[in-house]
């Protein structure tokens, strides 16, 4: 996979994450979701505009991955999580030991890298 | 509405067997299914293949054409890709053709070579299963996606790893004397608790292990079989299917699986069916937490109270309501593109009387298969009836 190949929507959401100023996309209605999206995942409507969301969250689950994909061969093991921002959830790396997490725990959203691609990922650190 | 009468069914050994191409375990399959039919090549009028990555395993997509002429039919052909329900999706299509008057008969199959990718090969292969963007990049495996709804499952409802330990000595125990099956051995709840972690919650144990593999049937119309005289003692009454967010964080729960009770629903009500009618089950275990899930999904359980039939014997061979005599997925193997076609060849077996566990439901009428794809973004359900 080409590190040329750019992603729209992703990418700018990513770099949004990184410069602290994460944004979901939301619908008149209220429904958000992450970009690319053309409507709403929930309700179809087209009118979708950027809205902030909270740099911190609450981690709703984790595990502990120790058989990865290719793509992650040197970075295990690692902690795995899903936290909540306001109504979006996302998945991303948890920068602590799972002695230190718990369902609840507190995060903040960062940017990190793969330590084996060095592609980057979503992290969170413990708030 | 009409039903598709099953005619033949076959099945490969479930295993590790890397040099064996796709083509060559569907051609096995297929034709143990058409000789078990005892139907001519020439009557088939359509075939269904269901694969879930050829193309990465062994850089084989359009497969249609190429299965067909590996069983020796001109048939048109068509492959059917739903992640790990590819298999039952493929049978749907089946169902519908024979029902709608498409087609009079029709082979219907799945295949999936795993061995050859290697353990972090298949595990990346799976992972297409997710969301390139969202998921994948952050590292998800299917393991870890399942450990994540199991951790989220305790902190929410309770239960722990020895609860879903008896879910997988189950399955081992009805796998023990299948012929087919991956692992023909019991385990106990220590081997599980102890076995190496692969996305904690989920150890080694809870998994389902990479397979090889193809199985495949014979639908026809009940037309068709009368006017040949077929024995078709078992035929498909009902099918439902239901989709989701293709990713897990982007669900309402993590606990709840929408697609299966979609699935389940539709397929009650297209075989005019009550959940209570279900004298027995083959569900989608490709973790232990995936046999929770589904039985809640299915409605059998209330939401929080699935985690233990298992322990309490209420699933098991003897006890009320069997789930997974096969073996499932977690002891019979899961090849993911044959899974949800395999559920339907061991089903009609158990109740053919063919099958090493038919004793358990000697006087069953009524039986339901459950086929999910991803973390369960796809699901597939079917009713399948002793004939009249």
């Amino acid at each position: 996979m080409s590190d040329e190949i750019t992603n729209d929507g992703y990418d700018q959401a990513l770099e949004a994450i990184e410069n602290g100023e994460p944004y979901a996309l939301e619908c008149p209605d209220g429904h958000q979701s992450m970009p690319p999206r053309r409507v709403c995942p929930e309700c179809g409507s087209g009118n979708l505009e950027e809205v902030e969301i909270p740099t911190t969250g609450e981690l709703l689950t984790y595990n502990v991955t120790h058989v990865p994909t290719p793509d992650f061969a040197d970075d295990v093991p690692y902690v795995l999580g899903i936290a909540e921002f306001d109504d979006v959830r996302l998945t991303g790396r948890v920068q602590a030991d799972a002695e230190e997490v718990d369902v609840g725990t507190p995060v903040e959203v960062g940017l990190g890298e793969s330590e084996t691609t060095e592609r980057p990922l979503v992290v969170f650190e413990l708030a | 509405m009409a039903s598709a009468h099953i005619a033949g069914v076959g099945m490969t050994e479930f295993g590790e067997s890397p040099e064996r191409t796709g083509r060559d375990l569907f051609a096995e399959a297929g034709g143990t299914a058409i000789e078990d039919a005892g139907i001519d090549r020439d009557a088939i009028d359509a075939l269904y293949v269901g694969n879930f990555m050829g193309e990465l395993s062994e850089n084989q997509g359009h497969m249609g054409p190429l299965m067909a002429k590996a069983v020796g039919i001109d048939a048109p052909a068509t492959r059917v890709e739903s992640a790990c329900a590819s298999g039952g999706m493929a049978v749907r299509q089946a169902v519908t053709d024979v029902r709608n008057g498409e087609a009079d008969v029709v082979l219907v199959g799945g295949v999936e070579r795993m061995h050859n990718m290697g353990t972090a090969g298949a595990t990346g292969g799976l992972s297409v299963a997710a969301d390139d963007l969202w998921e994948i990049r952050q590292g998800i495996t299917f393991p870890g996606a399942y450990a994540l709804m199991a951790q989220r499952y305790f902190a929410v409802h309770g239960g722990d790893r020895e609860d879903l330990a008896h879910v997988a000595v189950k399955n081992h125990a009805n796998a023990s004397n299948n012929p087919l099956a991956q692992y023909q051995t019991e385990i106990s709840i220590e081997k599980v608790l102890d076995a190496p972690p692969v996305a904690t919650p989920m150890g080694l144990f809870d998994s389902s292990p990479i397979t090889d593999g193809a199985a495949a049937t014979v639908l026809v119309s009940e037309d068709y079989a009368e006017e040949h005289g077929l024995e078709t003692p078992v035929a498909i009454t009902g099918t439902g299917q239901g989709t989701d967010n293709l990713s897990l964080a982007e669900r309402d729960s993590m606990v709840q699986t929408p697609a299966t009770e979609d699935a389940g629903q539709r397929a009650y009500e297209d075989a005019g069916i009550a959940k209570d009618d279900v004298d027995f089950l083959e569900v989608h275990d490709c973790f232990t937490i995936a046999e929770v899930l589904a039985l809640e999904g299915l409605g059998f359980y209330e939401e929080g109270e699935g985690i233990t039939a298992a322990r309490e014997g209420e699933t098991t061979a003897d006890g009320e309501l069997p789930v997974n005599l096969s073996g499932g997925l977690k002891a019979k193997g899961h090849p993911v593109g044959a899974t949800g076609v395999a559920q339907i060849t061991e089903m009609t077996k158990l109740f053919r009387g063919d099958h090493v566990n038919s004793d358990a439901v000697e006087d069953a009428t009524v039986g339901l298969t459950h086929n999910a794809g991803g973390t369960v973004a796809s699901a597939v359900v079917h009713v399948l009836e002793v004939a009249e």
